[in-house]
């Protein structure tokens, strides 16, 4: 492409700052008996290079399940071995049973950060990087601002322990939007078997290549598709589980170390539904379990179901991005046991449509940072938080303009607002709605940031300041998932004939 | 929303490249620093704690105070800020002492007295015209030598990883040099003579002003063919770029004088015992002139032209601070280098129309 050299420039800020941020401390530094995430990653390591595969999953004397067990699928488990093989040439101590615990130094940190970094350099970076350039109707100048704006996103540097799962997730959308289904789908099916909860993009995945194949016509070309399709899905899941079909015990461990049911709806404070609810109605300890499990999964899918149903029978390109960003929300809000980090599932997506309605994604972006505040302050991370916030609003609103973008037009709300204005002629003042509550949002993002980091909770309630932020972060959410789907439902044909001047 | 467009910069590509280095500076905040960074909390104590006749003469830490008084002063209005952060910093016994709050303060302090340079980016900007080139923004000169200046990478290193307070100093620098452009000759030597009390340092491009001034201001008018018209030399302004500099180096040398301290400040400022080559070799003459020295003095005494008895023990290369004898070669002296850098600097003066 031309002006490479100024995407060369892109890429570079882009990883200068995620190295500056990976200076500052990780999670759990110096907190035994647990520590954190950074110790689970390094705890994968030892297991998987000291212990045959059959015991990976399994309780046992060198393995115990409650000191950070192995709870991702088995390619996790495969990278955590490569990188035990690097750590075994560099220093054995990092990986030793047992004795290894809790190990912490400058060295073990610095090539715990650049594996992460090498990770992002070789498969996240690329894909968005090669997704900008495949964007359609926009100049190239606004290619590379759009990069910049996603390889600025604060989400996904400040929780920086391998993002695999959204590289490979990237690739199969970049391969499904340019046709070429079934590198697409191998990609997608990598990511799942990465973590499991790429599962929150399945649908939209299965519902756009379906309907596909129904365009193509079942009896021909889309039945061949079809077929080629659950070969590759089929062929990558046995390739990664290959030495856990073995045995059935063996499949049913780590299926229950996936899917762990038994941990209850929701754990922590995490900004969906049910810890909203919980506020006002104690459900986690009213209902019992399978109450809690039927509730959720019914609410989940009923929410999800008009988009996808709209994706079968209509399947397109910016259809399918968007129902990727509503079907994970829909999950994000109602499912089971769902983490604060989840929201960068959501948030993938919506990156990728960025250049299509910038003043709400970068709206929604800068929410989904928020929402993962109380995790950022323990890990001591509020300066960088701050900092890549600002950066990030900046690049968003130098590159994009996104305070002259709020028109009905550009928010993509024109045929939504035609169809209520039949009922209410004058329904004339959305886009004014939508401002005010955009800096009614931001400012309160603001004050609770502050009152977090300044003011002491009171005694009686110690984490209100937690409750407060999933609380107005979940209210935000739920005010995207209505606007996604309205965005999804009123798409039509005759909308996407407007060509974009930009 | 308009006034949220224009507080956030909208459209203005200078503003943007400003407040991204920032941001960029606070990230760098949690990097490695030098000893610099323990010089500079030292002269903190020093300016906060001790009466001025004390700052050129307290030597409890090694990290004495060698920069001359305007620097000293600019450091004592920082302390004043620095006591509400913290106030251990402040005691000069208190060697290499970091807390995270001391970090905190003097990362902030050198981002923030960059404002001064960013300002000075931008008045040099105006200096420039760049109306013949394209409409392409990477192709204007004016966004060009933003970028060159403002993302300055070594800067960048040494102000906010290393610890130091270049960024409003060259902010100074760019400052007169602006000035002389838009020919307020007086505003510029005035900056520079100011400048050259925060760090002496700039002594270095002292002749480069010097001659311009001289040229440029003294001589009011030229000839036809550009040449200089030396009957219109102008006493007053001699006089007058005279006074400026003498009323600055008044105001910072001063108290000094009055306290008979000079020559102690002017050791300080100009530690000649600190040899010839810094613990770091400098890339320059002579550090050439070092290696050929210890190489002839390798060979000489493989070919037995030396005696191992008369050769000094002490080695430059081993990273102190101290003064040297040469072997082989004729040792220099502070009056030789000065010569030198004299004969280099008006050498070409020499052969250029003047």
């Amino acid at each position: 492409m031309e002006k490479w050299y100024l995407m060369t420039v892109v890429v570079l800020i882009g990883l200068t700052v995620r190295w500056t941020v990976s200076l500052n401390s990780y999670s759990g530094a110096g907190k035994p008996p647990m520590f954190g995430d950074y110790e689970a990653q390094r705890h994968w390591q030892e297991i998987t290079f000291n212990l045959p595969v059959k015991q990976w999953y399994f309780n046992s004397s060198d393995n115990n399940l409650q000191y950070w067990g192995l709870d991702y699928p088995p390619l996790t488990a495969y990278h955590s071995l490569l990188c035990a093989y690097v750590a075994k040439f560099i220093n054995p101590d990092w990986i030793a049973l047992h004795t290894s615990r809790g190990y912490e130094s400058q060295a073990h940190k610095l090539f715990m950060r650049t594996t992460v970094l090498i990770a992002d350099l070789l498969i996240y970076i690329p894909a968005v990087v090669l997704y900008c350039c495949c964007l359609k109707e926009i100049s190239t100048k606004k290619k590379i601002a759009n990069a910049l704006c996603i390889l600025l996103y604060p989400g996904l540097i400040l929780i920086d322990y391998g993002h695999f799962h959204l590289g490979f997730a990237l690739w199969g959308v970049l391969g499904i939007s340019c046709d070429c289904d079934l590198l697409g789908s191998l990609a997608f099916c990598l990511a799942i078997n990465y973590k499991q909860m790429e599962l929150y993009h399945a649908l939209p995945f299965f519902c756009f290549l379906l309907g596909k194949c129904f365009k193509k016509g079942l009896k021909g070309k889309g039945f061949v598709l079809l077929v080629k399709l659950a070969c590759i899905v089929v062929a990558s899941f046995v390739l990664c589980w290959l030495p856990f079909f073995t045995e059935r015990e063996q499949t049913l461990q780590v299926l229950r170390r996936l899917f762990p049911v038994d941990r209850g709806l929701f754990e922590d404070k995490v900004a969906n539904i049910w810890c909203s609810f919980n506020v006002f109605l104690k459900i986690k300890d009213i209902l019992p379990r399978h109450i809690q499990l039927i509730m959720s999964f019914c609410s989940t899918f009923l929410s999800l179901l008009p988009a996808c149903i709209k994706l079968i029978l209509q399947p397109s390109s910016k259809g399918f991005k968007f129902t990727l960003v509503s079907c994970a929300l829909s999950f994000f809000l109602f499912s089971f046991q769902v983490h604060e980090k989840s929201i960068l599932l959501v948030s993938l997506p919506v990156c990728l449509v960025l250049s299509e309605i910038p003043f709400m994604s970068t709206w929604f972006l800068l929410v989904s940072t928020f929402s993962m505040l109380p995790l950022l302050l323990k890990d001591e991370l509020l300066m960088p938080s701050v900092v890549t916030t600002m950066a990030f609003f900046i690049a968003c609103v130098t590159s994009f303009s996104i305070f002259e973008k709020t028109s009905e037009e550009e928010l993509q709300l024109k045929s939504f607002s035609i169809s209520v204005r039949k009922y209410l002629p004058c329904f004339t003042f959305l886009s004014r709605i939508i401002q005010y509550l955009f800096l009614i949002s931001v400012i309160t993002m603001v004050l609770l940031t502050l009152m977090t980091v300044t003011l002491d909770p009171p005694q009686k309630l110690p984490d209100l300041f937690s409750v407060l932020v999933c609380f107005v972060s979940c209210l935000n959410f739920l005010f995207f998932l209505v606007y996604f789907n309205i965005i999804i439902m009123w798409d039509s044909k005759s909308g996407r004939n407007q060509k974009k001047i930009s | 929303m308009a006034a949220l467009t224009i507080a956030t910069g909208t459209g203005n590509w200078f503003s943007a490249l400003a407040l991204g280095v920032t941001l960029l500076k606070c990230l760098l905040i949690p990097t490695y620093h030098s000893t610099d960074f323990e010089v500079h909390r030292n002269w903190l104590a020093i300016t906060h704690s001790l009466p001025i006749s004390q700052w050129y003469y307290e030597a409890t830490s090694e990290w004495t105070l060698d920069y001359p008084p305007f620097f000293a002063w600019f450091e004592y209005i920082l302390s004043h800020v620095a006591k509400y952060f913290d106030q251990e910093m402040l005691n000069v016994h208190n060697l290499n002492y970091s807390s995270s709050r001391t970090l905190l303060f003097q990362r902030f302090s050198v981002i923030f007295m960059d404002v001064l340079f960013v300002y000075a980016v931008r008045e040099c900007c105006k200096c420039i015209d760049g109306k013949k080139v394209g409409k392409e923004l990477t192709e204007k000169p004016k966004f060009i030598l933003s970028v060159l200046l403002l993302w300055n990478f070594g800067l960048l290193i040494v102000d906010h990883i290393h610890f130091q307070y270049n960024g409003f100093l060259f902010g100074l620098m760019l400052l007169s040099i602006a000035r002389l452009f838009q020919k307020r000759h007086m505003e510029g030597a005035f900056l520079f003579a100011v400048l050259l009390h925060f760090k002496h340092i700039y002594l270095y491009v002292a002749p480069a002003y010097g001659v311009y001034l001289l040229r440029s201001y003294c001589f009011t008018a030229n000839k036809p063919d550009g040449s200089i018209r030396w009957k219109s030399f102008s006493f007053v302004r001699v006089i007058s770029l005279g006074l400026v500099v003498f009323l600055v180096s008044a105001l910072s040398l001063g108290p000094f004088l009055a306290l008979n301290q000079l020559p102690q400040v002017f050791s300080r400022l100009f530690p000649f015992k600190r040899g010839l080559c810094h613990a770091y070799w400098a890339p320059n003459f002579w550090a050439l002139y070092n290696a050929l020295d210890k190489v002839l003095s390798v060979i000489g005494l493989k070919l037995k032209f030396l005696d191992p008895n008369n050769i000094p023990k002490a080695s430059m290369t081993s990273g102190l601070v101290q003064q040297f004898q040469h072997t082989v070669l004729p040792s220099v002296t502070p009056l030789a280098t000065l010569i030198c850098t004299l004969i280099a600097i008006l050498g070409p003066e020499a052969f250029s129309d003047v």
